[in-house]
């Protein structure tokens, strides 16, 4: 699959180049401090795969459903959780989008589509499935979205998850996020397929095998998965090679991957991507680039300082929540 | 108000029709629950439904408990009501980690975004069967915050508490006895005890968080749950006419629990038996016996006893079940040396 440049408009490639751009901030920013000692919990960052969050929220309602994973920034920045939200909640403040219980690995928005991230490899798989198979019964055209990391496509939940998604026509689309490394094992030292979307045709489903690094082509293939689900056509498993730029989580140097590896996938930078597509076909100069990234340094500056000067939760709070009422 | 003489397999199977009848968003999962010329699920409860109901809310299933405790959970936070079913209670161990980390956290980590409002329905209680298809596996549950655990004795709590966990915003483990299912003709079970009751015919519910004080009495409190309870109310009887006047409850919710009607039981009678099939270390009854400890230690006259499994897994010979699960004579046996000393 290609992408289909004509179909794309300025408004939205745009919006696109924003939020990477803002993910990216983010992130790096959050690097920064977590070395000063200033960033609470762990870290487990999306440098490098920005293409698919905001090619794959880009492509959804608000009221469609992601299920994310312990890496969850990328995905809540792109659904549209407030940053603010997401900040203090990485500080464990009261104002965060979990109230602070949550932490780095759960982001959760209920008003933008976003139950808690999962930190489980492969739980979310057949969950998203359940989800969808809710949507399906209440007779609503939503669909839910499963991202997962190549290492999740070999544990239990991915076989049950995607069988019984596909046997019931499930309107849920399968990302896998096949950045080759699950931790540090490369993905030749667990896997004989070369290609996890090749597993699609075990389970009868359509699989595609895309570039991770194309925003384009994610938003593209990904809008044509979720119209098939809607039509009630059922899943597709989608899976895009992607690279993270960082260690797998804190305190991981990447010992495991040469620096040649990095670069060379590091020339290959999604954002640098769009930004080239932007010039050549909208005319977009550096300028409208700069004012971008200036736009959302503030905005990154703003929502560190909101998490650092939010009040911590009472300690009352660590009863509450247990059970719904 | 209408009844009729219902097994506890057709208490929830009714249970489970009403609930389907009231509202679109409760369906039921599982495998072999609707299909054509099968069981109705692994003891007949949903026999019928997907006649009435149809096979999107009878969802038959593959053999894939994770996919059927996680896709109850993935529905669930989307407003669904779903039950689902183990065939056989032990199976619930392939899909654990959807029912402990998901199920169980969803609530909590989502700061009250989401919750999961779905029932898991497990056959358990030793039958015949042998290590993998018997266990009483309540004390797992029990031990995770976010769970609530029923496990009831007879139709009319069966009904009762299982309209009362599909209507509740929590995820439910629902316990059923093998035995006191009543299945007919090839489905009976060899062993079973099948009480039969008059339950009405409307829908109704038990809340959770209930005990029931099946006999009332003055020198011992016999707490006991589901099959057990059967057991109790037989030994009470025998120590009666040794002039041993037993109380004995039904601890047919395990969380939440009622310490309090339990406590002031233990109070009055000042001695206390706890009868579980559950194996003897960190069963229910370790924790019960743990908070009577905490509340009702000066009021005693003797140890905090319980009458348990051994440790063992369960073994499947008949006179090795027999020495397994605890017996009516076991629990006169103790009970008496509790109350005479």
């Amino acid at each position: 699959m290609k992408a289909d440049h004509r179909k794309i408009s300025l408004e939205i490639a745009l919006e696109m180049l924003q939020r990477m751009v803002l993910i990216r901030v983010f992130e790096d920013r959050l690097y920064q401090l977590f070395l000063q000692g200033l960033v609470p919990g762990t870290l487990h960052q999306y440098q490098g795969q920005e293409a698919i969050a905001v090619g794959v929220c880009t492509a959804l309602r608000d009221n469609d459903l992601i299920f994310s994973t312990h890496r969850p920034v990328g995905h809540a920045i792109a659904k549209g959780v407030p940053l603010k939200a997401i900040a203090a909640e990485l500080w464990g403040k009261a104002t965060g989008c979990a109230g602070g219980r949550g932490g780095q690995m759960h982001l959760v928005d209920a008003s933008i589509g976003m139950p808690p991230s999962n930190a489980i490899v492969g739980a979310n798989i057949p969950i998203a499935t359940g989800a969808a198979l809710g949507f399906k019964l209440s007779g609503l055209d939503r669909v839910a979205v499963s991202f997962f990391g190549d290492g999740a496509s070999n544990s239990g939940p991915f076989h049950e998850g995607i069988n019984l998604a596909a046997v019931k026509n499930a309107p849920v689309i399968f990302v896998c996020e096949n950045n080759q490394y699950a931790a540090s094992t490369h993905i030749s030292l667990t896997t004989r397929v070369e290609a996890i979307a090749k597993r699609a045709k075990s389970y009868g489903i359509p699989g595609f095998s895309l570039d991770g690094m194309d925003v384009l082509i994610v938003y593209q293939s990904v809008e044509a998965a979720v119209d098939r689900a809607r039509r009630g056509e059922g899943p597709t498993l989608l899976e895009f090679k992607t690279y993270r730029f960082m260690g797998h989580s804190r305190g991981d140097p990447g010992g495991y991957r040469t620096k040649q590896d990095i670069d060379e996938w590091r020339e290959r930078d999604p954002i640098q991507g769009l930004r080239d597509y932007l010039s050549k076909e909208f005319n977009q100069d550096e300028q409208h680039f700069l004012e971008i990234e200036e736009q959302v340094l503030e905005e990154v500056e703003a929502a560190i300082q909101f998490a650092i000067s939010s009040p911590e939760p009472i300690p009352e709070e660590t009863y509450k929540h247990v059970f719904a009422s | 108000m209408s009844s009729r003489a219902m097994t506890m397999v057709e208490a929830l199977r009714d249970a489970l029709r009403l609930a389907m009848r009231q509202d679109p968003s409760v369906f039921v999962l599982g495998e072999d629950l609707g299909i054509a010329g099968g069981f109705g699920g692994g003891f007949t409860v949903t026999l019928g439904l997907s006649e009435e109901f149809g096979h999107e809310r009878v969802m038959d299933t593959p053999i894939s408990e994770i996919a059927i405790i996680g896709a109850a959970v993935g529905a669930a936070m989307t407003g669904m009501r779903p039950v689902a079913e183990m065939q056989y209670g032990d199976f619930v161990f392939c899909g654990m980690d959807q029912v402990i980390n998901q199920a169980a956290k969803i609530q909590y980590m989502s700061n009250g975004q989401f919750s999961v409002p779905l029932v898991l329905r497990l056959p358990v209680g030793a039958s015949r069967r042998g290590a993998q298809h018997s266990q009483c596996s309540e004390a797992y549950f029990m031990h995770t915050p976010g769970l609530k655990v029923v496990s009831p004795s007879n139709p009319y709590d069966a009904k009762g508490m299982l309209l009362a966990s599909i209507w509740d915003n929590n995820p439910v483990i629902f316990l059923e006895h093998k035995l006191l299912y009543g299945g007919k003709g090839g489905r009976k079970e060899k062993t079973s005890l099948d009480p039969v009751m008059e339950v009405p015919d409307e829908a109704y519910e038990i809340p959770l968080g209930t005990v029931a004080i099946k006999r009332p009495g003055e020198d011992i409190t016999i707490l006991a749950n589901m099959l057990m309870v059967h057991r109790a109310l037989e030994a009470a009887e025998i120590l009666s006419q040794e002039g041993i006047d037993a109380e004995v409850i039904d601890v047919r919710c395990l969380v939440p629990l009622d310490v309090e009607t339990i406590e002031l039981s233990a109070k009055k009678t000042t001695r206390v038996l706890i009868v579980e099939e559950d194996n003897l270390t960190g069963g229910w009854g370790a924790e019960v016996a743990a908070r009577l400890a905490e509340k009702a230690f000066y009021y005693l006259d003797a140890p905090i006893t319980r009458v348990a499994a051994p440790d063992v897994p369960v073994p499947c010979a008949p006179a090795l079940e027999r020495v397994y699960v605890p017996s009516v004579e076991k629990v006169v046996i103790t009970a008496r040396a509790l109350v005479k000393g």
